[in-house]
């Protein structure tokens, strides 16, 4: 175990220490390390988004990170959407439009919606479909995506 | 055939599904997800090569490296005979699941398993199998259906001839079966015929392209009981298939059904579920197997891809006079591709006196095919379909009046012979046809880009099969359902919805559970969008035995007569001796002293399922110096029966329509 690296990161506002192969990526260390297993592996090989995270502001592909490169950062994953029981709107608004059907995709869309939002907060249909065009979905046709996405912002403006 | 139009409560809603808020909060349990103490990580070394003899494996540096626990080969599965047995509805041959599992003698496709490892880590793992030395001989592969038919093709199993030949053979072959639907007289009928069009077409194999990875996680016990935790269509199904590949008892097997990523017919099969059994009987550690995305499209799904030819003639009132089909499927390295499904959707959804439909299941050196979305309908549909409507352009016929001419309805016979009962077919070519969509011209192209606009029919007969359900009265009032069906897209809540439309509950007043293979009678797979149907059947019947029991409890509270309790809207009341009534929570309270818990109970395999037709149009833009494609409008209709929750049969057709799209100009 000499061979691990100690690093502390900050996840979901919260400050954690963790030990980690230098060859282990963000995604495994979130998943196995602390048993963050919202975001989800689906490619390893940053195709299909479902393993986003929001890392100092910007949606990356945690697959594509390596957990050592966390030292320092602020990262932000499904799991920090909700405060204590009341959904983030992009979580209700999510489950109201049927924008999901298997669900191994969604905490991925709802991680890059989120940092879409948060740098857009009023979106136009385009931008939505751009702003997701990283994630990848293959049961709903993205329609019904788009509108949840839509509507959160308009709730989330006070519209 | 009148139909009734019920007045529901609950069925027809949209309620927001039941797990739901786990799957928005990340909280929802896929196979990956599980984890437990003591666990070790498997990896599967695949074969490069398409077609090749394995002369000897050397697995003493992977088994050398520290943190390897146990390796895998093909030496630790019993060898099965062939012969086709019966699981459920689906025909399975031990011999071909177990080679397929594990390759034997021979590698027969890319990514075909030769050995598997089982580490401390999924990185040990990975470094154990890049250890095993493999010596192959190459030997000759055929990548296609028009070269694996060739008299000297090379050959993928020795052992195969032809069935389904009016004589048989003794000759080696590719050809694993064939199949002919005929009747009427096709020379008279192209005779007859106007205009006469002729094609051929070739299809790719496309995979179900489902974003989780194959997964599992198997607990073997020295009791000899294993425990897989897993992302599957069918926890029954899984169950049966370890059985039987490793010719142990099915009970001797728990399968406990994970939340599952995606399937489309390809989470049906097994490919990791035996190696992580056999792997933790040798290590007696729990064992997780997580396949990476280069495994999944290498070793698991696809469909086949297939060539068909297609012949058609129509005489100038836009009668279809005869309609010859030949497909030939590519089965993948095992026979079974769904060519037989193929032949029996193709034309489907025309009334036709003269035909042939020409059917060939055939080995080729790639994947063994699996189910996917209406296997074997959608390649014969793009084919008969795009030759429909070249018709209906050389006749100057509107292609919707062409297909209301020819359309098959009630009593019309299909191809394979059966009549339709009460079906829907021409109701969806009016839909169209009076869609806003067809009702607005072709906007003109600007650019030198060329538009066209399109419409297609097809045609799926759903399925039955067997499936159990409970529904359990809780002491509050409340409901939960259990049932083994695998929710890949929203049928707890439909099943939910109709257990609430029986027992005038809420949607969110009934839990439902999907239970694993100890807690629920046998139920098949998740396809053939046979849930809502069979397992919502199920359902109904049990919340129906639930409403039965409750009457009888009221009735011995009352000192009444079972059949003089009424229930209705989630009350009880009787009117023989006075006026009488209690609420589901006040009955569900004194049910201590009524007799008991109520639990209501159905297993079911029912016949009589309704089939679906779609009538499709698009209109796309091409740019003809690039060849790109631009979707720019699209309009879907299709028989649905009654959509229990329109929101998940939305999503259905809309997500079918994009993966169709990507069918045909991406993938």
């Amino acid at each position: 175990m000499a061979n691990k690296v100690q690093v502390e990161t900050t996840l979901n506002g919260e400050t954690v220490e963790f030990l980690c192969e230098p060859r282990q990526s963000l995604l495994e260390v979130l998943r196995d390390v602390l048993g963050f297993t919202g975001t989800k592996e689906g490619c390893l090989t940053g195709d299909c988004g479902a393993c986003s995270v929001i890392l100092d502001g910007r949606v990356s592909c945690s697959c594509l990170v390596l957990g050592v490169e966390a030292q320092g950062k602020t990262i932000q994953t499904v799991e920090g959407l909700a405060q204590s029981d009341k959904l983030h709107p992009l979580q209700q608004k999510f489950l109201e439009h049927a924008a999901l059907q298997c669900g191994i995709c969604t905490p991925g869309f709802l991680v890059a919606a989120k940092a879409l939002l948060d740098r857009n907060p009023n979106p136009t249909e385009h931008e939505v479909r751009y702003g997701l065009a990283g994630n990848l979905c293959r049961c709903t046709g993205y329609d019904k995506i788009v509108r949840a996405v839509l509507d959160a912002a308009a709730v989330m403006q006070g519209r | 055939m009148e139909v009734q139009e019920h007045k529901f409560k609950v069925i027809g809603t949209r309620p927001i599904r039941h797990d739901g808020v786990d799957k928005v909060t990340g909280r929802a349990r896929y196979g990956a997800d599980i984890s437990l103490p003591g666990m070790l990580h498997g990896r599967v070394l695949r074969s490069p090569h398409a077609h090749a003899r394995i002369k000897s494996i050397d697995v003493s540096a992977a088994l050398a490296l520290p943190g390897v626990k146990a390796v895998l080969t093909s030496e630790d599965f019993p060898k099965l005979a062939a012969g086709v047995v019966q699981m459920g509805e689906l025909p399975m041959n031990p011999r071909y699941l177990s080679m397929n599992l594990m390759a034997q003698d021979k590698v027969l496709y890319d990514g075909h398993a030769v050995a598997a490892v089982a580490a401390t880590s999924s990185h040990i793992a990975e470094e154990a199998v890049n250890l095993i030395k493999v010596e192959y001989e190459l030997l000759p592969h055929v990548q296609n259906v028009l070269d694996a038919m060739k008299d000297n093709a090379p050959i993928l199993l020795p052992e195969v001839r032809t069935s389904g030949t009016p004589e048989k053979s003794d000759k080696e072959t590719n050809i694993a079966s064939q199949l002919r639907f005929a009747r009427g007289d096709l020379e008279a009928g192209f005779k007859a015929a106007d205009v006469v069009v002729e094609r051929e077409f070739d299809t790719a194999m496309v995979h179900q392209g489902y974003i989780e990875p194959h997964n599992a996680v198997a607990q073997y016990n020295s009791d000899g009981q294993t425990t897989i935790w897993v992302s599957t269509q069918g926890a029954f199904t899984t169950r049966d298939q370890c059985a039987m590949a490793l010719n142990i008892p099915a009970s001797s097997i728990k399968v406990v059904p994970a939340e599952i990523g995606g399937g489309f017919g390809g989470k049906i099969g097994i490919y990791l579920e035996p190696l992580a059994l056999l792997l933790s009987k040798k290590t007696g550690k729990p064992v997780k197997m997580v396949m990476s995305r280069a495994d999944v499209l290498r070793a698991t799904g696809p469909t086949s891809g297939s060539h068909i030819r297609v012949k058609m003639g129509a005489n100038k009132a836009g009668k279809i006079t005869a309609a010859q089909v030949w497909m030939a499927y590519e089965a993948g390295a095992f026979p079974g591709s769904p060519v037989g499904a193929g032949c029996m959707t193709a034309l489907a959804p025309y009334d036709l006196e003269n035909l042939q439909i020409d059917g060939f299941d055939v080995l080729v050196n790639k994947p063994k095919t699996a189910a996917y979305r209406a296997p074997g309908s959608t390649n014969a549909a793009m084919g008969t379909e795009t030759v429909v409507d070249e018709l209906a352009e050389k006749l100057g016929i509107d292609p919707l009046e062409f297909r209301r001419i020819n359309g098959a309805k009630e009593g019309t016979a299909q191809p394979a012979g059966p009549k339709f009962l009460r079906i829907g077919f021409l109701e969806t070519v009016e839909a169209i046809k009076t869609s806003p969509h067809y009702q607005s011209p072709l906007p003109k192209s600007g650019n030198g880009k060329l538009r066209g606009r399109g419409v297609a029919s097809g045609f799926w007969f759903n399925a039955g099969f067997q499936s159990s359900a409970t529904v359990n009265i809780n002491t509050d009032g409340t409901a939960s359902v259990v049932t083994g069906s695998t929710d890949i897209g929203g049928t707890r809540t439909s099943c939910a919805m109709i257990a609430a439309e029986v027992l005038g509950l809420k949607a969110e007043e009934v839990h439902p559970v999907v239970a694993d293979t100890e807690s629920i009678g046998h139920t098949d797979m998740t396809g053939g969008s046979r849930v809502t149907f069979a397992t919502g059947y199920a359902v109904y019947e049990a919340a129906q035995d639930a409403v039965n029991q409750l009457k009888q409890r009221a009735a011995t509270l009352w000192k009444a007569k079972p059949e003089e309790v009424v229930y209705q809207d989630g009350s009880v009341s009787h009117t023989t001796n006075g006026n009488e009534s209690m609420t589901l929570k006040e009955l569900a309270g004194k049910l201590p002293r009524a007799g008991g818990p109520v639990t209501g109970r159905a297993s079911v395999n029912p016949r009589g399922v309704g089939p679906a037709f779609a009538t499709h149009v698009v209109d796309v833009e091409v740019d003809p110096e690039t060849g790109k494609v631009d979707i720019l409008r699209y309009t879907a209709t299709q028989d649905v029966g009654k959509a229990v929750h329109p929101s998940y049969v939305e999503g259905q057709m809309q997500g079918a329509v994009a993966q169709g799209v990507g069918w045909a100009l991406n993938e």
